[in-house]
């Protein structure tokens, strides 16, 4: 799927993706020379056979996490099937951020946590706060998760 | 007026994103499995002909000959491979190495949907427009695919991968892993599993894929006292389908009510540990499985 600027004959660019929550998909491209925008959304239907496939329409944002596709998509995962993994990496976790993340399910648990910590490496950020937890899913389209 | 408009290939100015990303998905499988010697599917044409038994008791029965063995449960309606491995401990993960594999008491490195899922659950997926059917493929493939790449299965000597039975699977695998070294057929002298099996094997044959050989299970029924086997089907469905493959018949198993009742109680390494005919017989399978000496 590609996106033409049909005015100036140019490939629109990917510009950001949003997951409202209710199973659809609005990703946004711009035209790289006149700056229009267009905005392509997709039904439940169509979202659900892209994310199937493991991909991202418009790229990754962070790298993929253990089990990514499995974790997301299966119904019935085991709240006993992982045991809490011990901090690792270079982003410090403040005990509100703790706090929160502790009410994410524990079959997707290890999962959200790396997908902050590869958000907050990406930007140089120290410690992960509610915040900054706030701030990543809405840069990630996170907010159906 | 609208303008002509370039088409889809004319328009090029910027790569679509998703076949990167398919290929790069694809490409981490390739790099877990570097450090693996070698990778057999267990294939069987219909289920309950023991081809999950017969895996895991060639896993361990390798793992107790001290080679690194990893098993990777590929049927995940049907996962067994935990439960007759005495496998049901939490998973540990590490965000940057991948999901540790399960370990049996042999050190058999498992993974299996078994693991994810509580006792007795389904495996069921996320479906929010009620068309599962349309996906369910992919769905599964790439599970599969993630317990290839997001496992840490560290340095194997042989993964051996128990694919749900079915006549596609061994393609499926294969298509997955290009650089799968064989395959082991599991069927029981019936007609109807040695048809499915004879499916899989022209399909596998046609992707030049090597068959390292096949296992008649169920041949008969041991007699406890002297060991006698009494044929359970009046068909000779392994040395049919052998001769006409061309493949080795490596063993023909008797059913065996002790190995049953020990992988109903995940203790297949106690039974292997007694030791008898058929636990030489499933070493001797697991010897094609994976050739070479014990590991110092
Ligand atoms: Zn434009």
């Amino acid at each position: 799927m590609k996106f033409l600027c049909v005015d100036c004959d140019r490939q629109m660019a990917f510009e950001e993706r949003e997951l409202p929550g209710d199973g659809t998909l609005a990703a946004v491209f711009r035209c790289p020379d006149c700056d229009r925008m267009t905005a392509m959304l997709t039904n439940p239907m169509e979202t659900q056979l892209v994310s199937s496939l493991g991909v991202q329409v418009g790229g990754r944002t962070v790298p993929a996490a253990n089990f990514e596709g499995i974790r997301s998509e299966v119904a019935t995962g085991s709240e006993e099937a992982f045991v809490e993994s011990p901090p690792s990496g270079p982003v410090r976790w403040n005990t509100d951020a703790v706090e929160r993340l502790s009410h994410v399910p524990s079959f997707v648990r290890g999962m959200v946590k790396k997908i902050y910590n590869e958000y907050a490496k990406e930007r140089g950020i120290e410690e992960m706060t509610p915040d900054i937890m706030d701030r990543a899913r809405s840069d990630l389209g996170l907010e159906g998760m | 007026m609208t303008p002509k408009i370039r088409t889809y290939h004319e328009v090029d100015e910027i790569e679509s994103s998703l076949p990167g990303q398919v290929a790069e998905a694809e490409g981490r499988v390739g790099a877990r499995l570097a450090s693996v010697e070698r990778i057999v599917g267990v294939m069987s044409g219909k289920g309950g002909v023991g081809k999950s038994l017969m895996s895991a008791a060639i896993a361990a029965s390798l793992a107790r000959a001290g080679r690194r063995v990893g098993l990777l449960d590929a049927d995940l309606n049907g996962p067994s491979a935990a439960r007759m491995l005495g496998i049901s401990a939490p998973l540990r993960e590490d965000e940057a190495c991948g999901v540790e594999p399960a370990r049996s008491a042999s050190g058999v490195r498992l993974m299996s949907m078994a693991l994810l899922l509580d006792h007795d659950a389904a495996l069921r997926w996320k479906d929010p427009v009620d068309a599962g059917f349309v996906w369910r493929g992919v769905q599964e493939r790439e599970a599969v695919r993630q317990f290839f790449a997001d496992v840490d299965w560290g340095a194997l000597d042989v993964l051996i991968v128990d694919l749900p039975p079915g006549t596609q699977r061994l393609a499926e695998l294969h298509g997955l892993v290009p650089d799968l070294d064989g395959a082991v057929a599991v069927t029981i002298p019936g007609r109807a599993s040695v048809d499915a099996v004879a499916r899989s094997l022209d399909l596998a044959r046609s992707r030049g894929l090597p068959l390292l050989g096949l296992v008649e299970n169920m041949s008969g029924l041991a007699c406890d006292e002297c060991g006698a086997l009494t044929p359970l089907y009046e068909a000779e469905g392994g040395v049919d389908l052998a001769a006409r493959f061309d493949v080795e018949l490596i063993a023909r198993l008797p059913f065996d009510r002790r190995l049953a009742a020990a992988a109903d109680k995940g203790a297949i390494d106690e039974w292997l540990e007694g030791g008898g005919r058929l636990a030489e017989e499933i070493a001797r399978i697991a010897s094609r499985v994976a050739p070479g000496g014990e590991r110092p």
